[in-house]
């Protein structure tokens, strides 16, 4: 049985919430040895230090032995081997693979020729799944629920894997998402006709402000990256116009949060940190308990196993 | 008064693909395979149409082609017309219709996909037929039929 996840835009609601529930679990109680005696391999065709870190901690907290590599110029990708054929000789040593690849499909390809599942820890600018699904687990976790959530998506929204992943996956919980982004860098239109296809109400903002951020549950951070822009001279006219500073939280509603994929550059003032609004370095450890349950869930450990686990390391 | 018609043998059994336009005439034959076939094959190019102006007709001897087989056709030539012969009499007359999904037929024009770095088949999801556009399987790009190119 082959439970790959290549993207989360398949899953139910209710498919979502059950991941919800396992992670929670695993937040409770992290180290366990449900994976004892299992090999999970980490492949990185492309470098990717934090989510492959995040990765192989929860294997390791779940009692998995990890193999694999970090750096694809040690492969033998680099020979002219096929993804096929890499999989196919790590299918034989591991009970799964976590992989991370430069071209877009990789993780579908992966998971058809595959004996073992495969998880997608993002292939180029097509899917993220691992993050989408901590981002939900925090929305969650702050939120107290993922329904009717006012989400508010800065930055770079016309190549943030993240937040085009993110939307996709709330359309069952009926949000009202809120774009801000320079005009070089704005949601692209494929995103909001899915918006409208799926009833999904969004409202564009020119300001990034007090006012605007009065109205957020969730403020969703994303980098700004220069590279991006094909005019440097429009880069350094908006590059601060999306900086989070702290007198602008000064209207937020107490149970608003602040997340961030990470890494940050100067996107979040750092005098945020303290606030209690500040959320996103708990959310990058909510990436371990997303993972963890990740992991059991594409080898077939089910939330009642997990419930009633009795290998916890307390 | 000298005729102005190009003559060409009547088919006993076999696939007439008339109304081609002109400039997909080598996409068909490329996508049939003909250049493999041994059994006579006869192609006619820029030739006079009511309807188009130019078009291509071939006509291809005993050999009977899957509905998948023809169908593929959809994607270089939607409005393409079928005859098929039996006896020298068209038994069927058909159009094409564009399947739901094509197989190893047309590349995708992401070069970051993996269908252009490992060698693998494209599959490609029909998403709205009206407005011809198609979804790569892989990477979830998505392209207008009448700009592929083929695998």
């Amino acid at each position: 049985m082959n439970q790959s996840l290549v993207s989360i835009a398949g899953h139910s609601r209710e498919k979502i919430e059950y991941l919800i529930r396992m992670a929670q679990e695993f937040e409770k109680h992290p180290n366990r040895l449900l994976l004892q005696g299992r090999v999970v391999a980490t492949l990185f065709f492309e470098p990717s230090t934090r989510t492959r870190l995040s990765f192989e901690t929860a294997a390791n907290r779940l009692g998995a032995r990890v193999i694999g590599f970090a750096d694809p110029k040690v492969t033998s990708g680099t020979k002219g081997e096929t993804l096929k054929d890499t999989i196919m000789m790590v299918s034989n040593y591991a009970d799964i693979i976590v992989m991370r690849h430069h071209l877009e499909g990789a993780a579908q390809y992966a998971s058809e020729v595959s004996p073992v599942p495969i998880i997608n820890a993002g292939d180029g600018a097509n899917q993220h799944p691992s993050q989408t699904m901590l981002d939900l687990y925090t929305i969650y976790q702050t939120q107290g629920t993922l329904d009717n959530l006012n989400i508010y998506l800065v930055g770079d929204l016309k190549y943030g894997r993240t937040v085009h992943s993110l939307l996709t996956a709330m359309r069952h919980f009926n949000p009202t998402f809120h774009f801000i982004a320079p005009d070089e860098l704005a949601m692209p239109e494929s995103y909001k006709q899915y918006c409208r296809d799926n009833d999904i109400r969004y409202i564009e903002h020119q300001d990034f402000d007090a006012d605007v951020i009065a109205g957020a549950d969730i403020l969703y951070m994303t980098r700004v990256q220069r590279e991006r822009f094909t005019d440097l001279m429009e880069y350094e006219r908006v590059k601060d116009r999306y900086l989070l500073k702290l007198d602008m939280l000064a209207k937020a509603r107490p149970n608003m949060r602040i997340l961030h994929p990470l890494p940050r550059v100067n996107e979040i003032e750092y005098s945020i940190d303290d606030d209690p609004h500040a959320y996103y370095f708990q959310q990058a450890r909510n990436g371990l308990f997303a993972r963890e349950a990740l992991i059991c869930d594409a080898l077939g450990i089910g939330l009642e196993q997990v419930q009633n686990d009795k290998t916890i390391i307390l | 008064m000298k005729r102005q018609e190009l003559i060409v043998s009547a088919l006993d059994h076999g696939t007439v693909i008339d109304h081609i336009p002109c400039d997909r005439l080598f996409e068909v034959i490329n996508l049939l395979h003909l250049q493999d076939m041994t059994s006579k094959v006869t192609i006619g190019f820029n030739l006079k149409s009511a309807k188009m102006g130019t078009k291509s007709i071939i006509k291809i001897a005993d050999r009977f082609f899957t509905d998948e087989e023809l169908n593929q056709l959809s994607v270089v030539a939607p409005n393409v017309t079928l005859a098929i012969i039996r006896d020298y009499e068209v038994v069927e007359k058909r159009s094409v219709t564009l399947p739901e999904e094509l197989h190893g037929l047309v590349r995708c024009n992401n070069p970051k996909c993996i269908t252009n770095n490992e060698p693998m088949k494209t599959v490609f999801h029909l998403k709205d037929r009206q407005k011809g556009t198609i979804r790569c399987h892989y990477c979830n790009h998505e392209q207008e039929i009448r700009k592929v190119k083929i695998q």
